[in-house]
């Protein structure tokens, strides 16, 4: 409990940190909400046209002082105001998770369905033929790109078949289920293709550790049967790796799949950040990096007391 | 017997696509939920409401179907009536009298009168309003209105552009009640064929049908724009029948459209032109030998069929096909490299200096491949290019200080050569100091073209003005390239025009 405590306590100072990060990076890039929202036209601004438009963004102050009213703002639970969206900062954040915690989900539920027996099976047909097959292909999805999937799938379904999913308009899973899977099903597919290659690759490496300890000679020498040995004496122990991987990617995807997104026009958050980069809005930036480093660190205390949970003698916080 | 097997594998991917279709929870053959809305994608979303400050090239497609100028230009670039009648300059030129449609109105139902046409223009005009289009009207002095219905502009000197200049949505007329309340931006109030319905940003628009619009009844009830930032899912949404109608701006996808059965592709020379500035302010290119070798050095037709499959057309300074010289007229358009060596041991660089170009990454699509081409060939004058891409917010910022060796731009066209030119190569241009070049001649022929009335003599005035400017090679002109707009086949009516507008979208039918 202590653990959890000490934890939860270190939240704020690496969020503030974040927020400082994040809050001089996107002003160090050149250009500005105005140029973002006039392009070349915004040479043709006069001095005064320009203050009006500065003071309208908020980016008429020098940076400390615009931190110091945003941090008062968030202070008092208030991110800001989007200027794309005209909306609070939250308000439109949290329009955007759903449907990227739904698609991280999906990916990581695909990429361990497919990847942990693959991995086990590999392992213990170890240097076979088939261990080879499951190598190569693991391998083959490691190192194709999202957009390469993502497109080749888009393709073929639109000139073969005549099919493609609804794309440009979301529809929330409590709303339309079947319609929001159809849309959801193939992105998650484009994720989890390379998430469950890592995963096959890392549970192979992992339970061919574990085969070869000795409680498992032991095991197998007091006759249990393979299953048994497999499923219920190594398995477990080799699915601490397992549990790494997949906290480390899922509090990747939370922070949302801007190329799938991008390619199957997705309305997610990692969109939603890369085009509130691309259009300068300093609020909604700092606010969706505000809370994807939030999650990622709530993602990372998970995967903690999941050690302890898969491994008794792991005792979280102790020297 | 392959007769047989290929039907018979047909009928199995029918199927497989049947399958894969409920198992996608999606219709193989869509069923359209309402046949009188029109289903349109495009890969860039509107950046704003505010017809006044809105320069992005998506927001003005939009905007354009929700609000209406004074006039509009049709598809030969002439003007055409909208939210007034008629028009008619003073004999002087310092006085533009407009009589307004009575049938005008404001989408919440009020007329729209002389005072909102008043009320737009001192909004623009005003400095806090940050209109980006103020520049084009800085000549009118006063505005009357003697009546509701009609509206005089008194300005300080004759000013023929600014007629065409009105045409723009940025000129759009907005209810004064709304200038008052200080929602222009937040509400769309606008006289036009459709109201916005909802805009989710980056994601989706919803526009009905306004049916009080002064200009007859719409074709479709409505239209849903979706945002697929993915150019080849727009194509991929087209050939599944998904959308209607699109807008696409990658050449290399637009060329794929006419190979699929159902698909019909719109092509339409733009105004924008695609061109490589130098920077005359910077040794070099302050020579004018380098300037012009560079320029002799080029092939813009190679540039054009390896940066663009050949999807444009070689152009000088004006793109408006009334105005425009025969390119095959003009300083060195057709390459000459012992002549551009020549100039260059002239000027004294026989052996070539090395300069940095910088493009947007995307924007234009063909912006890197410009580059690459216009690399490979000024490397054969001993001119060392590097490339700098940059994100297109950076590279404003740098095009904007004229901080660049070179750039490879896309710039907007305008209908009138003085609106299109005056921000550049006039002595108080506000993009002076982008340009870097200006001279006497090229200051006195735009200053005659502004206040010239007569047609015939404008076209020798500005004829004299691209001659003059490719000569003293500040930039160089390559080509103009087409807009694209994809459609599926049962849509009717759809006129493109030069400045890219889509809104004859207003009278498009879909047939069943």
């Amino acid at each position: 409990m202590n653990y959890l405590m000490r934890r939860l306590a270190t939240f704020p100072l690496v969020l503030i940190g974040v927020s400082v990060l994040v809050f001089v990076a996107i002003r160090m890039v050149p250009g500005d909400s105005i140029t973002a929202m006039l392009g070349t036209e915004a040479g043709l601004l006069t001095p005064a046209q320009r203050d009006a438009l500065a003071a309208y963004f908020g980016i008429d102050q020098p940076w400390f002082i615009q931190y110091w009213r945003w941090l008062l703002g968030l202070l008092h639970g208030n991110l800001g105001i989007s200027v794309t969206y005209g909306k609070p900062v939250l308000d439109v954040i949290l329009e955007r998770f759903p449907l990227t915690l739904e698609l991280a989900l999906l990916a990581m539920i695909i990429a361990l369905a497919v990847g942990m027996p693959a991995g086990v099976f590999a392992a213990t047909h170890n240097e076979k033929l088939s261990d080879l097959g499951v190598r190569v292909v693991a391998m083959i999805g490691q190192s194709t790109p999202n957009f390469v999937l993502g497109l080749l799938i888009i393709y073929t379904l639109s000139a073969g078949f005549g099919v493609l999913p609804a794309m440009g308009a979301f529809s929330p899973l409590w709303q339309d289920p079947l319609r929001n899977l159809g849309q959801l099903l193939l992105p998650a597919v484009t994720l989890g293709f390379a998430f469950a290659a890592s995963v096959t690759r890392i549970s192979r490496s992992a339970m061919l550790d574990v085969l070869s300890d000795d409680y498992v000679r032991t095991a197998r020498s007091k006759g249990a049967s393979n299953r048994s040995v497999i499923w219920r004496h190594a398995l477990p122990n080799a699915l601490i790796p397992v549990v790494t991987l997949s906290g480390i990617e899922f509090g990747y995807l939370l922070g949302g799949a801007v190329i799938v997104e991008q390619i199957y026009a997705l309305p997610g958050l990692g969109r939603m950040v890369l085009d509130a980069i691309l259009q300068r809005d300093y609020a909604l930036v700092q606010g969706s990096v505000l809370f994807i480093a939030f999650n990622f660190m709530i993602v990372n205390l998970l995967v903690d007391l999941a050690y302890v949970a898969l491994d008794p003698r792991i005792r979280l916080g102790e020297r | 017997m392959v007769q047989h097997l290929t039907k018979k594998l047909l009928s199995g991917m029918t199927l497989s696509g049947i399958a894969l279709a409920a198992l996608l929870g999606i219709a193989a053959v869509p069923v359209q939920a309402d046949a009188a809305t029109l289903r349109m994608a495009w890969s860039q979303d509107a950046t704003g409401l505010d017809p006044h400050k809105q320069t992005a090239f998506s927001s003005l497609r939009l905007l354009e179907l929700i609000y209406e100028p004074l006039v509009r230009l049709d598809t030969s670039l002439q003007i055409t009536p909208a939210i007034a009648d008629s028009w008619q300059f003073s004999p002087d030129g310092k006085e533009l009298t407009f009589k307004l449609n009575p049938k005008a109105k404001f989408q919440n139902g009020a007329a729209v009168t002389s005072a909102d046409v008043k009320a737009s223009f001192e909004r623009i005009l005003d400095e806090k309003t940050s209109a980006a289009a103020r520049a084009n009207f800085l000549s009118i002095a006063s505005i009357d209105t003697p009546d509701p219905a009609t509206v005089v502009f008194h300005l300080s000197q004759p000013d023929v552009p600014i007629l065409t200049a009105m045409s723009d949505i940025n000129a759009a007329i907005v209810p004064a009640s709304e200038i008052a309340a200080g929602s222009i931006g937040t509400t769309t109030i606008g006289s036009g064929p459709f109201k916005l319905e909802k805009w989710d940003p980056n994601s989706k628009e919803v526009l009905v049908a306004n049916n009080d619009w002064a200009g007859g009844a719409t074709g479709v009830e409505g239209i849903d724009i979706s945002v697929l930032p993915d150019e080849t899912a727009i194509l991929a949404a087209l050939r599944t029948k998904q959308i209607d109608f699109a807008l696409l701006n990658d050449p290399l996808v637009a060329t794929l459209v006419p190979k699929e059965a159902g698909l019909q592709l719109n092509r339409m020379p733009v105004l924008a032109y695609h061109v490589l500035q130098l920077n005359p302010s910077r040794k070099p290119m302050t020579e004018l030998k380098v300037r012009q070798a560079i320029s002799c050095a080029i092939d813009r037709q190679e540039v054009l069929d390896t940066a663009s499959l050949g999807e444009g057309k070689i152009t000088g300074p004006l793109t408006i096909p009334a105005l425009a010289t025969d390119p095959n007229q003009l300083f060195c358009y057709t390459r000459d490299i012992e002549k551009a060596k020549k100039l260059m041991a002239e000027a004294g660089y026989a052996d070539g200096f090395s300069a940095s170009v910088i493009g947007a990454t995307g924007e234009p699509p063909t912006a890197a491949a410009e580059a690459q081409v216009i690399q490979s060939q000024l490397a054969e004058i001993g001119v060392k290019l590097d490339i700098k891409m940059m994100e297109l917010n950076v590279y404003v910022d740098a095009w904007l200080k004229g901080d660049f060796d070179m750039a490879i731009a896309l710039n907007g066209g305008r209908a009138d050569p003085y609106t299109m030119y005056n921000r550049y190569w006039t002595k108080a241009g506000n993009l002076q100091k982008v340009a870097n070049y200006i001279d006497d001649t090229l200051d006195g022929l735009m200053q005659k073209g502004r206040t010239e009335t007569d047609p015939a003599a404008r076209k020798v005035i500005f004829g004299d003005f691209e001659k003059h400017i490719t000569e003293m090679s500040p930039w160089i002109w390559l080509y103009t390239s087409y807009s694209y707009t994809a459609q599926q086949k049962n849509v009717g009516g759809f006129v493109p025009v030069p400045t890219g507008s889509l809104f004859s979208l207003a009278k498009v039918t879909l047939q069943q």
